[in-house]
């Protein structure tokens, strides 16, 4: 599965940055697909970005809402709500464990070897934060005397940004390096951040800051494609535990908002059936299937 | 009327909430596509937004 999951991440990576004519129009993608949503977080002033970021769009149009109100134009941001919304509720974050490039370049950070360390857990309701105010709040109502926001998230804390738009476009156009000053040092850093501790610990940035990630979350318990959790199965063992990436204790929160669906515990981790992906409610039975007394004795002879 | 799916002995039942949720946001979707806002996203997401990468 994990092999799978794997192919899954680069086919959506490359789909969401497919404009590889970059390095000599040294432009960004300007074509129709740009109104298609990034399902994942994927800069959309990324030189080869094929789609746009749910995240920036959204801060976008409504650090601009008056203005655009007062044009008579009523940009509230239903359209990237709404295209956000039908992902969330179809999968929640499952995006994040098949679908978003930031994860996957985490993923592949992780991998590094080095001391790993865990993400302590009230961390987690940071990405909250993020979304509330630095999403919502401040883009909406810190406003200049024009009446226009600014969009805070992307500006002051996005790494995927930094990483993905502002370094290529530095070196695409290197006029742009007069505007270097303390914003950029202060994303540079929180970029090289976030890298040394996706080395450390796993996924921290999904974890503790993604936005997009915590909107995704508030469909933990109304999503189509889920995990379940069979409790006539399960010995807690804990053997779900230390597999899962997110730090998610599966037989304890079986709807937690951190679960990305990567199915590890399900595959690598629990040895009873107890754990199945569940579609609309309709078990799809894919672990290993050993029934519980037959998976009893072989624990036990183990020792 | 629900909808069941039968597993050996078990009786599993179509969840019909997170149907109704997608409904209500499809319906969301749809609003913003009336209002005319997938062309605004177009016309931002085809700029580099300099002060979204910190540049600007």
């Amino acid at each position: 599965m994990g092999y799978v999951r794997k192919w899954v991440q680069i086919i959506f990576g490359f789909l969401m940055n497919g404009y590889w004519g970059f390095p000599f129009s040294r432009a960004i993608y300007q074509g129709p697909l740009k109104v298609i949503c990034a399902p994942g977080l994927n800069c959309y002033s990324c030189p080869a970005s094929t789609t746009y970021c749910i995240i920036g769009s959204l801060q976008n149009l409504l650090a601009n809402v008056r203005l655009s109100w007062e044009a008579g134009q009523y940009y509230l941001g239903l359209y990237v709500v709404g295209s956000a919304g039908v992902l969330g509720g179809m999968f929640g974050r499952m995006i994040c464990g098949w679908a978003c490039p930031f994860g996957f370049v985490q993923e592949l950070l992780h991998k590094i070897p080095s001391p790993k360390y865990r993400v302590p857990r009230p961390l987690r309701y940071g990405k909250y934060f993020f979304l509330v105010v630095f999403v919502v709040l401040l883009p909406l109502f810190a406003i200049d005397e024009f009446g226009a926001g600014v969009t805070w998230f992307c500006k002051y804390v996005c790494p995927a940004g930094t990483l993905e738009a502002g370094l290529p476009m530095l070196v695409l156009q290197p006029t742009l390096q007069e505007r270097l000053g303390f914003i950029f040092l202060n994303k540079l850093v929180i970029m090289l951040v976030v890298v040394v501790w996706s080395v450390l610990a796993s996924r921290p940035f999904c974890r503790v800051v993604c936005p997009l990630g915590a909107f995704y979350a508030l469909f933990s318990r109304f999503r189509l494609v889920r995990l379940r959790h069979d409790q006539g199965n399960c010995i807690s063992c804990g053997a779900c535990h230390p597999v899962c990436p997110m730090g998610v204790k599966f037989d304890e929160s079986p709807d937690d908002g951190d679960c990305i669906t990567c199915m590890k515990c399900m595959t690598k981790g629990c040895r009873f059936d107890a754990i199945y992906l569940e579609v609309g409610g309709i078990p799809v039975r894919a672990g290993r299937t050993q029934s519980r007394p037959v998976a009893a004795r072989r624990l036990k002879a183990e020792g | 009327m629900s909808v069941t799916y039968s597993e050996g002995r078990k009786v599993h039942r179509v969840r019909k909430k997170p149907i109704v949720v997608v409904m209500l946001l499809l319906l969301v979707w749809f609003a913003g596509i009336a209002l005319n806002e997938p062309g605004r996203v177009l016309e931002l997401a085809s700029q580099v937004c300099l002060s979204c990468i910190g540049l600007g």
